[in-house]
């Protein structure tokens, strides 16, 4: 009997096990990335950028030369990249309290400026390397180490919606917000992730997948009860889509 | 290539280019802009690179990645910018990546306004950023001093794996005067093995990252990192020493001030005064040479800073209680004069102020 190979490790990722706390959705969307590099080939060609937050050691993880840098900066870090190597594809791999909060500055303007990168952005709706404080995509209502009372509009304001709000940038590509919460979401995760790094092959400009993810941790939730919460809460505040697509279609 | 007159910002910005710098991100601030515009309209005829970032915390991170490439690359700014520069320049050290940045001190603190000043000198060479570190300092006097000094930084970044900062003051960046740019051997600047370029086949995947989450290994990593530091004070002492060999009284000071101080000095000769002058060119790593030679011959030493004091301390612990020291500062971006400077000679020798 032949064996068929159905599964196996991507050459995307190293051998490295990952530290994330079992039912979080970071190692997902590691893998998803670390696919579609390995089946567009561009492994070689590749450096990405780590950001602060529980991906902070992600350079240990992806199969590519990697740069660790400060926190929210990692946008302007790949910039630099980018335009000493244009012929290179850089990403960079950043939390919501990362790209949201710190180094909201960091990626509007590689955004506005139409720089040829590509960002995964992973929402969790708080932080959680810190300990699960507030997030800027923290929902209303939503209790974190710093909003112990939930929170409110009238204290904390309202969540951000990065993704609507990039689109409206002329230099931003492509950008789709996707979700980890189940197979189907993840396979539609995983195209999404493919488009971006193919914008940014054919240069079009910025580009930006914003996946919806889970922190069981700090949600105080069992695993399965967090890819129920990504779809009861997070997906109604944050609806999926295509947000900006440049060369139209889909 | 003869001599050219030019601005002492736009010398700094040629004498990169001519060091190989091909990248620069900047921010505008007054009193280095004109560096930052000189370098919109150069690199791109030397095939570079010139991107103005969002912010100095932007442009300092683009300098990240592309030192992280193995390239040249600078950046610029005056006091309340290169405060923001900070976080950037500690991930710097931390990664081991080469860079220059130059500050034009203003007068601060905040604010502050946009006169010349020395009031960042524990700034640059006490670390600045968080964490154990040193980083190279210079400080040019003249605008042909800058064309070397330039170079040197870019060599010394590339040597050490370092960033290195360029210090001047306002007046240095604004003022004009002859200079000559001559090609001169550069350090290795191809080669970096280290560097994230894409694996492109050449060995497995590099990273650059200054995070260690044992402590044992950061502290191992902190060694060597204080190994190279000593490695650097070794080897990049630079400085100047004018009419020492039988003064009485020898004054302290760099850059700008140093060239008022050197004319007070003169002054103060012709009135029989024996002074002299030793000028660290590299304020880190501090020079202590020329004060252990003369510190038991002189009768004082005399710090003169456009600060309220700030380099007196590191002239104190060269001294090391030898003889006293003592000090004259203006701050606040006022530019002592050489009569201001030869009075205080003066009051110090105990001669009559005439
Ligand atoms: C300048 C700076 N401020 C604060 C921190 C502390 N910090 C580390 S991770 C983090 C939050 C990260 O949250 P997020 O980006 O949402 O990523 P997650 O951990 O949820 O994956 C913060 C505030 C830091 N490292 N640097
Ligand atoms: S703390 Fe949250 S985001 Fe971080 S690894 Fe654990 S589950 Fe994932």
């Amino acid at each position: 009997m032949t064996m068929k190979t159905v599964f196996r490790k991507t050459n995307g990722l190293t051998d490295k096990p990952t530290h994330y706390c079992p039912g979080c959705t970071h190692g997902v969307i590691h893998r998803l990335v670390g696919e579609v590099l390995e089946e567009m080939d561009i492994l070689e060609d590749t450096i990405g950028v780590a950001s602060v937050g529980c991906s902070v050691l992600s350079y240990e993880y992806f199969n590519c030369d990697m740069t660790q840098a400060a926190h929210g900066r990692a946008p302007a870090v790949a910039t630099g990249i980018k335009r000493v190597l244009p012929d290179r594809f850089v990403f960079t791999y950043q939390g919501d309290g990362d790209l949201a909060s710190i180094g909201i500055s960091e990626v509007i303007h590689a955004a506005a400026r139409g720089e040829k990168i590509t960002v995964i952005f992973v929402n969790n709706a708080i932080y959680g390397m810190t300990g699960g404080q507030m997030a800027p995509t923290t929902l209303i209502g939503q209790k974190t180490a710093t909003t112990p009372y939930g929170r409110t509009e009238s204290v904390q304001g309202l969540p951000i919606r990065v993704s609507e709000m990039i689109a409206t940038l002329d230099g931003a590509a492509y950008i789709e917000r996707v979700s980890s919460h189940d197979v189907p979401h993840i396979m539609k995760a995983k195209k999404a992730i493919r488009k971006a790094f193919e914008t940014q092959k054919k240069g079009l400009g910025f580009s930006m997948i914003e996946v919806l993810s889970t922190c069981p941790t700090n949600w105080g939730l069992a695993p399965h009860e967090s890819l129920d919460w990504v779809k009861d809460n997070m997906i109604p505040a944050y609806p999926l889509g295509v947000f900006k697509n440049k060369e139209g279609g889909n | 290539m003869g001599k050219v007159l030019m601005k002492g910002n736009e010398v700094i910005a040629e004498a990169a280019v001519h060091a190989g710098c091909k990248y620069f991100f900047g921010y505008p601030i007054t009193p280095q802009s004109e560096l930052v515009a000189y370098m919109a309209r150069r690199l791109p005829e030397v095939g570079g690179l010139f991107l103005q970032a969002e912010s100095e915390i932007a442009a300092i991170n683009m300098v990240y990645g592309a030192a992280g490439t193995g390239v040249r690359v600078m950046t610029s700014s005056s006091s309340p910018g290169f405060s923001l520069k900070q976080e950037g320049i500690s991930y710097l050290v931390g990664s081991e990546l080469p860079a220059v940045i130059c500050n034009i001190v203003r007068g601060g603190p905040g604010l502050g306004n946009i006169q010349p000043a020395q009031s960042d000198y524990f700034q640059v060479t006490k670390g600045g950023g968080h964490g154990d570190y040193n980083i190279p300092v210079l400080a040019p006097a003249s605008l042909q001093e800058i064309v070397e000094l330039t170079q040197d930084a870019f060599d010394i970044a590339d040597r050490y794996r370092t960033p290195v900062i360029l210090m001047g003051d306002g007046m240095l960046g604004q003022m004009m005067e002859p200079v000559e740019f001559r090609e001169r051997e550069k350090a290795i600047i191809d080669e970096k093995e280290w560097a994230t370029t894409g694996t492109r086949g050449d060995g497995g995947p590099r990273i650059i990252t200054s995070l260690e989450l044992d402590a044992e290994s950061l502290e191992q990593r902190n060694w060597k990192l204080q190994k190279k530091f000593a490695t650097i004070k070794e080897n990049e002492v630079r400085y100047e020493t004018y009419q020492v060999d039988d003064a009485d009284y020898i004054m302290v000071a760099y850059g700008t001030v140093a060239r008022i101080t050197m004319n007070s000095i003169n002054q103060a000769r012709q009135k029989g005064v024996k002074v002299g002058l030793i000028r660290p060119i590299s304020l880190w790593p501090f020079p202590e040479k020329p004060f252990i030679e003369t510190r038991d011959q002189v009768k004082a030493f005399i710090s003169v800073e456009m600060s309220a004091g700030q380099m007196i301390e590191d002239v104190r612990l060269a001294v090391n209680g030898h003889a006293p020291v003592d000090f004259f500062g203006r701050t606040g971006g006022v530019v002592p004069t050489q009569e201001e400077i030869y009075d205080k000679i003066m009051t110090v020798a105990g001669g009559v102020n005439v």
